[in-house]
């Protein structure tokens, strides 16, 4: 019975039990929906199989909103426990795993995966590409991603959350305070989604770099491949850290290593300096593509190209290099002398001026401009007020003395809540309701998108806002209750009301999903937004292919070249068109990973070897299988071609 | 244009609540002259930005007005504007203006909560030394030969030295009325200058998430004038038990505990891990030693000093 004592949760409530039934009957469900409706064939063939990188792209999304309920409800649970002063209706241990797991969750497993899942669906399509440069590779990505995510979501029901915050500060994450395997979950969790995100980085910026259409040449390439090459540059350089860094703690946990420790040399501000050095150029992994997404929309609906295409690559390029030059605004109070906070207070301070110049283009994009709002160029209108609020912010945090004051207190948490939830939420959801037709040939209800932006707007300040006040007014974050004698009560309160707010909005997302799936009409044209670049040229539903026929681009919006101007976007005859096939092996490899990582947290050393030689295995048939793809024939294209334009 | 409204009369919101409130939240009611040195960048920095984001608020509402599609005729084409030289130099040169200037501003506030706090004379500053075990915090007055635990005497009009370590995670000292906080780690000691300015009863507490006990984490702090705490360690003096290696590894064990107070301090036995402040293992373990001798004699000599 010992062997299985280690699987029990060392921390157990009524909550945690309810979730572990409905985990089991979900999956019971599932398993059962898929036997009765004879899906498991589809399902492996067309999903789980695929290397379309249309199909990967869906998965990334599917995963990543499913990922932001699961953050959500954790956010809910938090908001609940401190709108009261001295609730009781979560304990210390509770309340920290959840602000953990919200953490890693919200930042690694839903906004990474949105962003991943845009730029899989839409960088081929706007470079007129057939795919990425490395199908397979790209499936073992989003496989490596999602078994890391399902294994870090498990912890809660088997052995435990991690509890030491997202940033797992050592050496609170050390064995020595924290004894669950939780922090193992961390470890492992993020290392596998780290090594299939790393992966997405060289596959990205060679699709960008060598796929290109004919006649794009860099300076031409729309912004959101701009924003995509830039955001996986920026992960190949920082993604390398997080691994070495996690592989470190994993020793520390598991190997007896003093890598973090606070005896024999162990070095606990060694973790943080290295985490941020990641986690710093992850703040903008994230934001950037999403900058990508509101430069698409803003210039779509203001009828009008990008104004200063130029300044907007520019800043980006900056942008991506400073954000490796600051990460000591994280510790500006770690002591380390007026001097290092001085030159970093600066480098922080600086990255104002890119972003600054990129909302005075979009800004400037509307001017002269002929303005639609629709859902996604609302959800971007409200991004620019909402997300200068978070901005500005952002400013006064780089001012290292006073971030003496602001530092570790809920005025950084609104900080950062007010640019993630404006800058990247409201871009992925702008970006789902700007694509969803490309994807999925209906259009989600404008009415119920529009109000859904609103109720999510408002929420968000309603929520984030009084956080600035508390904070100032000396609420620490992750405090997981305050006495009544603090005055913080009436503040947190009106935070919860925010809190419900957005779940409303979300809620109501899917109900639009749902209401649009009834209802929207299945007629609409390719191009049903009146769009300016490649994706919208092609049909849809877009062939597995793409484009028939490789498409020429002479400017950065050739769409809108060839509706307006008589640009010729498609010219010469039907080739035979060759593609990759499709591969279970990514799907299965990727699945013993999650069997390697389950072991390596509970340290069941056997099963992990086992499993690592089934890793390797899978590489070796790799190595040796003769797989050249397929080829489609010109006839299969000519009636392919002729019933989509049929239809 | 109607969606302008609700955002800029939430906007409106706070610029009331925050006229309304600014003296009643706490780091905006400085007590001492470092909170006095980042209250004031606050606001100055709270100033700026609003204006920052009043002009882009601006900018925006009148962009949304002006070229809705609703307002412009149906055969109205956008043009291809390509971007200008001017407004981008324009675009780019005022942020780095408020940068520079807030840069020039951050700079200089640096130097000075980093160093003793000027204006109180020749007088020597007081050194504490404030540790934290899991959840408590232990303060010891080496000079005085005193320690308490979880309330902090101290001092006005008088510079203060406090010298923070950790016996345990990474956790931060901050008493938001007299100033910013700063870490405690386990393998150095960093120092942080304060200063109080007038007596009263502030709220102290370890800011940097420490586990399971970190929101109690917390300590009173009692500013008096001098001769009033020189009373007070007399009374200690005469009164409070002697700290033993024993007792305070007791103190040490995971858990809150309420105030106490003892004579000795702990540095005898247990000293602050003061002298190296970098890497390599080796080089840290011998000037590991080195510090040790070197603080235990400064103790013994302060000690024998003290003691009658």
């Amino acid at each position: 019975m010992d062997f299985f004592d280690r699987f029990a949760i060392p921390h157990a409530s009524p909550a945690i039990y309810a979730s572990m039934v409905a985990i089991v009957l979900t999956s019971v469900a599932i398993v059962a929906g898929l036997t009765y409706f004879k899906k498991w064939g589809y399902l492996w063939r067309e999903w789980l199989t695929t290397v379309d990188h249309k199909r990967i792209g869906i998965m990334y999304l599917l995963s990543a909103l499913l990922m932001l309920f699961r953050g959500g409800v954790d956010a809910i649970m938090m908001r609940a426990q401190l709108a009261a002063p001295e609730s009781k209706l979560l304990d210390a241990q509770h309340y920290n795993e959840i602000f953990t797991t919200h953490g890693v969750v919200m930042i690694l497993f839903m906004a990474m995966p949105f962003i991943i899942g845009f730029m899989n669906f839409v960088v081929p399509l706007q470079i007129g590409a057939r795919d990425v440069a490395f199908p397979r590779l790209n499936a073992i990505s989003f496989w490596l991603f999602f078994m890391g995510a399902m294994l870090f979501n498990i912890s809660f029901v088997v052995g435990g959350s991690p509890d030491a915050g997202w940033t797992s500060y050592f050496p609170l994450a050390g064995n020595e305070f924290s004894e669950s395997v939780g922090t193992n979950y961390y470890m492992i969790a993020i290392q596998i989604a780290g090594i299939g995100t790393l992966m997405t980085g060289i596959n990205f910026m060679t699709t960008i770099l060598k796929m290109r259409a004919p006649g794009m040449t860099l300076m031409k390439m729309p912004m959101f491949t701009w924003s995509s090459l830039i955001t996986n540059a920026i992960i190949v350089f920082a993604f390398p850290v997080l691994t070495v860094l996690l592989a470190m703690g994993t020793m520390d946990r598991l190997f007896g290593t003093q890598f973090f420790t606070t005896e024999n040399g162990g070095m606990d501000m060694l973790w943080a300096n290295f985490f941020w050095v990641w986690g710093h150029p992850e703040v903008y992994i994230l934001i950037l593509p999403a900058f990508g997404i509101y430069s698409q929309v803003i210039s779509t609906f203001a009828r009008r190209n990008l104004y200063g295409y130029k300044s907007m690559v520019w800043s980006m390029v900056i942008i991506s290099l400073l954000s490796f030059l600051v990460w000591v605004h994280h510790f500006f109070t770690m002591g380390q002398g007026a001097l290092a906070n001085s030159i970093f207070s600066i480098t922080t301070m600086a990255i104002a001026v890119p972003t600054g110049v990129k909302i005075f283009n979009w800004l400037l994009t509307l001017w002269k401009g002929k303005i639609v709002i629709t859902t996604p160029m609302l959800y971007s209108m409200l991004f620019i007020p909402l997300f200068t609020i978070g901005g500005v912010t952002g400013v006064m945090l780089g001012m290292s003395a006073a971030d003496y004051q602001y530092h570790n207190t809920m005025f950084l948490v609104a900080h950062f809540h007010m640019v993630i939830i404006p800058g990247v939420v409201f871009a992925m959801l702008a970006g789902l309701t700007f694509y969803w037709p490309k994807m999925f040939g209906f259009m989600l209800n404008e009415r119920i998108g529009k109000l859904t932006a609103w109720i999510i707007a408002i929420s968000t300040l309603v929520a984030f806002m009084p956080m600035f006040f508390t904070g100032l007014d000396g609420q620490a974050r992750r405090m997981y209750t305050y006495s009544e004698a603090t005055g913080f009560g009436p503040l947190n309160m009106i935070s919860f009301v925010g809190a419900l707010g957005l779940a409303a909005g979300f809620v109501l997302l899917v109900y639009n999903v749902y209401y649009s799936t009834r209802y929207a009409s299945r007629d609409i044209s390719a191009d049903p937004w009146d769009a300016r670049t490649l994706e919208w040229a092609t049909h849809t539903p877009v062939p597995s292919y793409n484009f028939a026929v490789e498409p020429q681009v002479s400017s950065e919006e050739p769409l809108w070249d060839a509706k307006k101007n008589g640009h010729e976007l498609f010219k010469g005859e039907y080739k035979e068109i060759h593609m990759p096939n499709n591969s279970g092996v990514p799907f299965i490899m990727s699945s013993i990973f999650f069997v390697w990582g389950f072991s390596f947290v509970f340290s069941l050393w056997i099963p992990l070897i086992l499993a690592t030689i089934g890793i390797f295995a899978c590489m070796t048939h790799r190595s040796f299988e003769k797989d050249h793809g397929h080829h489609i024939s010109v006839k299969e294209i000519e009636e392919t071609e002729e019933k989509l334009r049929g239809a | 244009m109607k969606f302008k409204w609700p955002v800029l009369s939430v906007l409106f919101v706070i610029a009331t609540v925050l006229a309304g409130c600014d003296n009643r939240l706490l780091v905006l009611d400085p007590k001492g002259p470092q909170a006095a040195t980042q209250a004031k960048d606050i606001m100055l920095s709270i100033g700026i930005m609003s204006f920052i984001v009043i002009a882009v608020f601006a900018l925006l509402a009148f962009m949304l007005t002006k070229y809705r599609a609703s307002k412009q005729p149906k055969d109205y084409e956008p043009p291809h504007i390509e971007g200008n030289a001017i407004v981008e130099a324009i675009c780019v040169g005022i942020p780095i203006l408020i940068v520079a200037y807030l840069s020039f501003v951050s700079v200089q506030s640096n130097y000075k909560v980093e160093a003793r706090p000027e204006g109180y004379g020749d007088k020597e500053p007081l050194v504490v030394y404030a540790s934290s075990s899991n959840w408590k915090w232990h303060f010891s007055y080496p000079e005085e030969g005193i320690e308490t635990v979880n309330y902090l005497y101290i001092p006005t009009d008088r510079p203060l030295e406090f010298k923070l370590y950790s016996y345990g995670p990474i956790t931060s000292f901050w008493i938001p009325q007299l100033g910013g906080q700063k870490y405690a780690m386990s393998d150095m000691v960093t120092t942080l200058h304060l200063a109080a300015d007038e007596p009263g009863e502030y709220m102290g507490r370890n800011a940097n998430f420490s586990g399971k006990g970190f929101a109690e984490n917390t300590f009173d702090v009692t500013a008096m004038p001098q001769d009033e705490f020189d009373d007070w360690v007399k009374e200690v003096k005469k009164t409070a038990k002697p700290l033993t290696e024993e007792k305070f590894n007791d103190l040490l064990e995971p858990g809150h505990l309420g105030k106490s107070t003892y004579t000795g301090t702990h540095l005898d036995f247990s000293p602050a891990p003061e002298g190296h402040h970098h890497g390599s293992s080796d080089e840290s373990g011998k000037s590991n030693e080195h510090s040790e001798h070197d603080s235990m004699d400064d103790m013994h000599s302060e000690h024998e000093s003290m003691q009658h």
